[in-house]
């Protein structure tokens, strides 16, 4: 039990004042984000990451991954109370809680949302504890071959099991990776794509960009959509939760279900929303009183919740062990290693072992201070809501500009981001994929490095990726996931075809 | 997996008189052409720096060469498909247009002013203006609220964190 051991010297280097205040404030800095609709989890830590630079690593990812806990947490208050998901993961939480906070059953949905997200990610974190160490050994044999390959199978799931218009995941997912390449080519020192700018020379920063695509273009959406905010009062007492408490065993089979879709989806890059979606319809579906869904069923607030938290802490699972973020979010996060002088990838767990033990020690301490917290201040944090939005609105603008010029210190940042608000406010409304480009963006000069290192060491033989059974079989299960879509239509037509051999005689 | 069994939507219904601007195709059609352009220019950019290969493997250009005709290639299709549909959904209503002006046209201001004035002066204009004109909030809240957050702001940022930011005159003249 190495695992339990490594742990435990983890929750030493969480443990002293400093770290733990940052926690707090990371995890009421989270709920805040999670709590306004406009500002989601990516933008809170993308724009409270420049807040970091000058911490330490691990008190650095404590806070940051609070604010993501918290972010998590507070999207189900505003869904349950006032019926607007305060983020897009909490979408499915609104078709049960808010019924319930019409029957007068707030307080009732507020405890199983929290508890149920708490469950979730604590599943996630289980298996974070003991498959993340397993994983990053074993992922340690890697070269370059294999680490492309495994490049190449996140950006070719996205391709084959997304749900919007092909083209425009492929656009999406180019756009990011031609960007990531801008400025000097980290292998032959030579400039590409700059075409004479010398601010285009230290490349297109990544967090810019994030802040641009989710802050910017979120508000520019918010004002369209011209929110009304009308919600419901929500006090939560200590028998209101023992009560829902007690119910909780009765639904073991949902929240089972329902972690077990959220960690799957998490890290593979599904993410948080298809597993909140996905992890709702199969309650549903499976229930035997299909029909009291949408009516206010707690079950129906059990399910989404806990696969979305479930999926939102397993997404960092790949990021730790591999350097491959299963999540908007994550690769945030991993942006972050990257700014705090840390190399992502397996080799994090032997360099670094405080670093990744206090993280995941923090995982758990947020999440229980974070249901503690949460259950605690509901009134405060929907009173928020009461603000108008004209006044909440320039104060995000403020902090992603703050954000944006932080990191590089250039006012060619501020307009990139104002750029990237644009671009992100009508990718979205025509439907482009954000989480590809956002991918893309922060893993192209690796994904591109391994490739080069491999066919440098192959001497340009594409056989290389298939030169092992290891490196071959990633390979393969990648281009069955690009094709996916071409795959199944065809094994539906064999079967169709058998069908009718069969009826044939 | 039947997720279209859910359907969330949270439009706010468009009144009677809201004419769109524009349709959801045509600004598809421009989107993809501009990617189209973008591709073609990133392409060319790429293979002007070398795309091939040299005696130490691939070229800087070869991978961004590759996804530019990748992308080109993703936008002419768009492109296709979006000519032989027939335009269906609005893309942003007369209204809803207005009111993504209200919030876009001021954070350019801001941009664009805090030039001049600095970061923190540039952003007390901006929340006391957006809240004073655009949300009708009374003009002393709207000062005060400007005033509190744009110094909490300098305070957490410049003194606390050391995190520099762009300033203009007025810092200048207390010091800093």
């Amino acid at each position: 039990m190495e695992a339990f051991e490594l742990l435990f010297q983890g929750f030493q280097v969480l443990l002293n004042a400093k770290t733990l205040g940052l926690m707090m404030v990371g995890l009421v800095l989270g709920i805040f984000v999670g709590v306004l609709p406009g500002l989601g989890g990516p933008n809170g830590v993308a724009i409270l990451l420049p807040l970091t630079f000058t911490m330490d690593p691990t008190t650095a990812i404590v806070m940051l991954s609070c604010i993501y806990w918290g972010a998590l947490f507070g999207g189900a208050i505003t869904s349950i109370l006032f019926n607007i998901p305060g983020e897009a993961w909490s979408v499915a939480t609104t078709f049960d809680g808010y019924p319930m906070a019409q029957q007068g059953r707030a307080a009732e949905a507020l405890t199983a949302a929290f508890t149920s997200s708490f469950i979730g990610s604590l599943t996630a974190v289980l298996l974070i504890t003991f498959l993340a160490p397993r994983i990053a050994d074993f992922a340690l044999r890697f070269g370059p071959p294999e680490f492309f390959a495994v490049y190449f199978l996140t950006f070719c799931s996205f391709v084959g099991l997304g749900k919007e218009e092909r083209h425009k995941i492929v656009i999406s997912m180019a756009l990011g990776l031609l960007l990531a390449g801008v400025g000097m080519d980290t292998v032959s020192g030579q400039l590409r794509m700059t075409f004479g700018s010398s601010e285009l020379l230290r490349g297109i920063n990544f967090l810019v960009a994030v802040i641009g695509l989710f802050g910017i273009s979120e508000i520019l959406l918010t004002m369209e959509e011209r929110l009304a905010l009308r919600g419901h009062i929500a006090r939560i007492s200590l028998r209101v939760v023992l009560q829902t408490w007690k119910s909780l065993p009765r639904y073991w089979l949902t929240l089972l279900r329902s972690s077990a879709i959220g960690c799957w989806l998490g890290v593979t890059p599904g993410g948080a929303i298809a597993a909140s979606f996905m992890g709702y319809n199969v309650a549903k579906r499976l229930s035997k009183d299909k029909d009291s869904f949408g009516k206010g069923r707690i079950e129906g607030v059990f399910a989404p919740e806990t696969a979305a938290h479930a999926a939102g802490t397993s997404a960092l699972l790949p990021m730790l062990a591999l350097g491959i973020p299963g999540s908007g979010t994550a690769a945030i996060l991993l942006g972050g290693l990257m700014v705090w002088g840390l190399n992502p990838g397996p080799l994090l767990f032997v360099e670094h072992k405080s670093f990744v033990w206090g993280t995941i020690a923090s995982m758990y301490l947020g999440n229980v201070v974070g249901l503690v917290l949460v259950l605690s201040t509901v009134p405060i944090f929907a009173s928020v809501l009461r603000v108008p939005f004209a006044a909440i609105a320039p104060m995000i603008v403020v902090s992603c500009a703050i954000g944006a010029y932080a990191i590089q210190n250039a006012m060619f940042d501020i307009w990139l981001m104002l750029i990237f608000g644009v671009v992100g406010y009508v990718f979205k409304k025509l439907g482009y994929p954000l989480a590809p480009l956002t991918l893309a963006l922060v893993l192209g000069n690796r994904a591109e490095d391994a490739f080069r290192l491999a066919m440098i060491g192959a001497e340009g033989d594409l056989r290389v990726f298939w030169s092992n059974p290891l490196v071959g079989s990633i390979t393969t299960l990648a281009l069955v996931l690009l094709f996916w879509p071409v795959i199944s239509s065809l094994m539906d037509r064999l079967r169709g075809l058998g069908g009718q051999w069969r009826e044939l005689p | 997996m039947a997720d279209d069994e859910v359907v969330a939507d949270q439009a706010v219904a468009a009144a009677a008189d809201d004419r769109p601007v524009a349709q959801s195709r045509s600004v598809d059609l421009v989107v993809s052409v501009l990617l189209l352009a973008l591709a073609v220019l990133l392409g060319w950019d790429s293979w002007r720096t070398g795309a091939g290969w040299a005696s130490d493997g691939p070229q800087a250009g070869y991978f961004p060469f590759y996804l530019s005709v990748l992308m080109g290639a993703a936008s002419l299709y768009g492109i296709v498909t979006k000519l032989s549909e027939t335009p269906t959904e609005p893309f942003v209503t007369r209204q809803q247009f207005e009111r993504v002006m209200k919030v876009f046209v001021p954070t350019l201001l801001y941009c664009l002013l805090m030039q001049y004035l600095g970061l923190y002066v540039a952003s007390f204009f901006l929340i006391a203006g957006f809240m004073w004109w655009v949300g009708r909030i009374a003009p002393w809240k709207s000062l005060l609220t400007a005033f509190v957050f744009t110094a909490v702001m300098f305070c957490t940022f410049e003194i606390a964190f050391n995190v520099i930011m762009p300033k203009g005159p007025l810092e200048a003249a207390f010091g800093f």
